[in-house]
């Protein structure tokens, strides 16, 4: 059964063990046949992928194959892609189809991928537990009845039950890395304007990044290759050349200086999560890393300068849903206030307008001195942290989540319990630097996640130092007992 | 009790750009409603704005124009409203750092004084749609070609004394920037646009008294007449012991009256923050030493030209140089003809009544700088008198010719200056009238001098205008002599 990385495909499609529309007919039936478990898509086109399918099987024969032509792969429901419903699983945008394809989509079109689906989300990317669908909440593979992190929890799920070998995610505030931790994957995000943001729909602008899942690092580098580089149709994408990734993957990383920040291990942290943090950090030392304890002091205040920055933007970036011109619309608008203030209230659910609330509130004529910019003073210090930490170390490792997946339902009354889920990855996305998460263990049956935080533009560090990582040890490996 | 007006400007300029300010869009006007709008435009999800490089140096070139600091790294911000014609629910403008700092413009009155009006900032933005209200059955339609057209508005300090100077304040904004060619000003289409802020105080005071803001007053004329009006309206209005709300209103140019607009309750908290799609707007030094080098001659130093150089009259040269297309026209005229004194006649005389009277632009003017210059150098070498020339000028206006010269030639309207054909003619007018003659050899200088002009009238019309009045008059002299 398919239980395969995108490596292996790429081996079985070159030595015609399989086809890609077998393969992709295998995926498909895999997800007919379990999704109803995981609720992890929201959308699946199978006719679609077989077409796409065909033409890689014959692009293939004709020796005009791209880096990943055959591979069945999964789309977060942020991207748009054309002619296919692009929901962000909110019913504000349950009819939309999208006239256009997202750079990111476009690009592994590009590369080959067959694209199987659209995968469930928190709505609108604003969750970590992927509660907050229109489409209903994903269950993790490791054990239903716990979530399998958010936002791109379809997207972990998926892969985590052999529903795909891999699939994009978009990261915010730990989006791609939370997920995958909570569900034994390998998930990164990439610097800030790594990864085009066009037709990826917006959150927080100035923190959203996309970037891949999968089971290894081996596959991120390989997704992360066709995903990067500069799109003129995002002023925020860098012009800078993208390297090798697969083959930077075996550079020699001897001497590597890894900083391990203690605010990372304080009270909130599952003790099994910190020994096994502990135990991959000794792994890394026979590697022959070198292990150094650093701070990072302003790292407390990193959730609450993000939950004042990404609602602030979200509320604008938001404000497009008005009814006016695609989407949900209210019925029967009695004038024009009626139609913005029904169509937003019915069209958006509880997490998305609270976020809506916070950010005009901060935003607003009085408290913006007091909120938006103190926030964005924080911000600065949070970033001059890591600067201060890189002179001395070239990654930062620690947990990715303070705890392991957590019951469905647990935390989605009390949202500020459930911010803190995300308490290591948010400075990141502040910072704008590029970390990935990977499987380092498990407690009470459940993955745990390690995350590696690296230098601007230093993707290959991370995916090194993580596929180095995966060579000794066999937790990626681990198939989770719901799986296919 | 005197009251002094106090008046700001607020002039949003359409930019004239290919595409739009945040999308590869066109700008041009008057294509049917939303075929203009990309996905960019109608705000779908997912898609981002590029800053248009044009815009930026247009705006910078304004800038310079008015001696301005440029802003070497300018913001976007969010300003945050829900309407249906912004796609978005926020317009992309400049706030706290615009592109184009404090500045000066000089302006002319028509006393011949002039005044500095200070420039508080210019910024870039976005232009939004059209609302469509009528035709709908009770909806509305929405319009979005316009929506993303790049803008400047240029925010002045409340500088201005009177409405005149407001008026010529904006005809100065509206000649600089079509000199730069950096819009085509066409106020009729909304290219220009303007907002005035108007309060008055009594004279000597020097705190201001509560402003209105006059919407969207969209020619020279209504911004003298809406001022003109509201200013009378907050006199009265204090005088009578009532007190001036801040507020906006409306301008009605039927009723020639202002209107409140929205109440104060609905005022908008526009919630303004940096814009995370778009960097910082980085201007190079290069890039603004490049633009100046490459910038046209403006108003005031073409018109200080024109006196200098053509010798014409501050009024004259301030007439001619109001907008760019009138002095790039002179210029070809007074090139062609030889005379830039007499051009300068032409061109703000007979020209400019025609196209005065068929409503057209100088561009789209039917007679051509090299006609008008052709027909000029026949007046100065007596081939026609002026008063055929008008003929001449007509019988080009209607496209009876291609030339001055075609016309004079298949008219028969050549100045004659054969000193027979016309003394036969003079003989036969004196003969024709005896009693006339007789008076003028009984009269007084002073009375022969208007008899005079009798004869030179009678002769005229015998040839048709064509004869030269110089020898017309020595002629007469002659035979009427003593």
């Amino acid at each position: 059964m398919p239980n395969h990385t995108i490596a292996d495909i790429l081996r079985g499609l070159e030595a015609k063990t399989f086809s890609s529309e077998e393969i992709t007919q295998q995926y498909l039936d895999a997800i007919a046949k379990h999704d109803g478990n995981f609720n992890s898509f929201i959308t699946v086109t199978p006719d679609q992928a077989l077409a796409q399918a065909r033409a890689a099987d014959t692009a293939r024969q004709n020796g005009s194959a791209g880096a990943l032509c055959g591979v069945p792969i999964a789309h977060k429901d942020i991207f748009c892609t054309e002619g296919v419903r692009t929901s962000c699983a909110s019913k504000m945008l349950d009819n939309f189809i999208a006239p256009y394809n997202a750079t990111v989509v476009e690009r592994l079109a590009n590369a080959g991928v067959v694209t199987l689906g659209k995968t469930n989300l928190d709505e609108f990317a604003m969750g970590s537990s992927n509660e907050t669908s229109f489409y209903g909440a994903v269950r993790n593979p490791w054990n239903t009845d716990c979530v399998p992190g958010g936002s791109s929890g379809g997207s972990a799920a998926a892969i985590a039950a052999g529903l795909a070998p891999a699939a994009t995610g978009t990261d915010t505030g730990g989006s791609i890395r939370q997920p995958a931790a909570l569900c034994g994957l390998t998930g990164l995000k990439p610097t800030y304007g790594r990864v085009s943001r066009y037709g990826m729909i917006a959150f927080a602008s100035s923190l959203d990044q996309g970037g891949p899942m999968a089971k290894t690092a081996e596959d991120n580098a390989l997704l992360l290759q066709a995903m990067a580089g500069f799109d003129h149709r995002d002023s925020t994408s860098m012009d800078l050349p993208v390297p090798d990734y697969r083959a930077g993957l075996n550079k020699d990383l001897s001497g590597l200086k890894i900083g391990v920040p203690k605010e990372y291990f304080s009270d909130g942290l599952d003790p099994e999560i910190a020994s096994a943090i502990e135990a991959s950090l000794d792994e890394y030392r026979k590697m022959g890393a070198e292990i150094k304890s650093i701070s990072l002091p302003h790292t407390h205040l990193a959730v609450p300068c993000y939950y004042i920055i990404a609602p602030a933007e979200a509320s604008a970036n938001l404000s497009r849903f008005d009814g006016v011109r695609y989407g949900y619309r209210c019925e029967n608008p009695k004038d024009l206030d009626d139609l913005y203030t029904r169509t937003r209230a019915e069209g958006f659910g509880e997490e998305v307008k609270r976020r809506i609330l916070i950010g005009t509130y901060a935003l607003s004529s009085g408290f913006y001195d007091a909120y938006y910019r103190k926030a964005q003073q924080i911000r600065r210090l949070i970033k001059q942290d890591f600067d201060e930490a890189f002179k001395s170390v070239d990654i930062i490792a620690g947990p990715t989540t303070p705890n392991p997946a957590f019951a469905l339902g647990e935390k989605v009354s009390d949202p500020v319990t459930m911010y803190l889920e995300d308490i290591y990855t948010i400075a990141v996305n502040l910072a704008g630097l590029p970390a990935i998460s990977l499987p380092a263990g498990f407690t009470k049956g459940k993955p745990i996640g390690l995350q590696l935080i690296g230098r601007d533009f230093d993707e290959t560090t991370l995916l090194a130092a993580a596929h180095q990582y995966q060579q000794r040890s066999d937790w990626h490996q681990q198939a989770a007992p719901g799986s296919v | 009790m005197e009251w002094e007006v106090v008046i700001g400007l607020e002039i949003h300029v359409q930019l004239t750009t290919k595409s739009k300010i945040f999308s590869g869009s066109s700008t041009a006007f008057g294509a049917d409603a939303n075929t203009q709008a990309s996905a960019v435009d109608l705000a779908m999800p997912g898609t981002l704005p590029v800053l248009n490089e044009q815009a930026v140096k247009n705006a910078i070139l304004f800038g310079l124009a008015i001696n301005a600091d440029i802003c070497r790294d300018s913001v976007f911000d969010r300003k945050n409203y829900f309407y249906p014609d912004l796609p978005k629910g926020y317009q992309t403008t400049q706030m706290d750092f615009p592109i184009v700092g404090p500045g000066i413009v000089e302006i002319t009155l028509s006393d011949g004084s002039t005044r500095s009006i200070r420039v508080h900032h210019a910024h870039l933005e976005e232009d939004a749609g059209k609302s469509l209200h009528e035709d709908y059955q009770g909806m509305s339609g929405i319009d979005l070609n316009r929506a993303g057209t790049p803008l400047i508005e240029i925010v002045s300090e409340p500088d201005m004394r009177s409405a005149e100077e407001a008026v010529a304040y904006l005809r100065k904004i509206h000649s600089i920037v079509t000199y730069l060619g950096i819009s085509d000003g066409d106020m009729s289409q909304g290219s220009l646009r303007c907002d005035a802020n108007v309060s008055v105080r009594p004279k000597g005071q020097e705190e201001y008294g509560t402003r209105a803001e006059l919407k969207n007053i969209n020619s020279f004329r209504f911004v003298e007449r809406a001022i003109k009006t509201e200013v009378l309206r907050q006199i009265e209005l204090i005088e009578d012991g009532g007190k001036v709300k801040q507020e906006t209103r409306l301008y009605d140019s039927d009723k020639n009256e202002t209107r409140p607009m929205r109440s104060k309750e609905e005022a908008n908290d526009y919630r303004y923050f940096p814009c995370p799609d778009l960097l910082p707007v980085h201007v190079e030094q290069s890039l603004i030493d490049d633009l100046r080098a490459g910038m046209p001659e403006l108003p005031d130093a073409k018109r200080q030209r024109f006196e200098e150089e053509f010798g014409l009259s501050a009024y004259d040269a301030g007439l001619l140089t109001g907008e760019r297309s009138v002095a790039d026209y002179f210029e070809a005229v007074a090139h062609s003809a030889g005379d830039a004194k007499l051009a300068a006649n032409w061109v703000n005389g007979e020209l400019s009544a025609a196209l005065n009277r068929d409503n057209l632009a100088i561009n789209s003017s039917p007679v051509s700088a090299e006609q008008l210059g052709g027909l000029i150098q026949r007046i100065r070498d007596n081939s026609i008198s002026g008063k055929i020339a008008k003929q001449v000028f007509d019988a080009l206006w209607n496209k009876e010719g291609d030339s001055a010269d075609a016309i004079i030639d298949s008219k028969g309207l050549k100045q004659v200056s054969d000193s027979g054909a016309i003394g036969a003619m003079v003989d036969e007018v004196l003969a024709a009238n005896p009693e006339q003659v007789e008076q003028f050899k009984g009269a007084d200088e002073g009375k022969r001098k208007k008899m005079l002009g009798f004869f030179v009238g009678q002769i005229m019309k015998a040839s048709k205008g064509q004869a030269n009045p110089g020898v017309i008059n020595s002629l007469l002299n002659e035979k009427l002599g003593d």
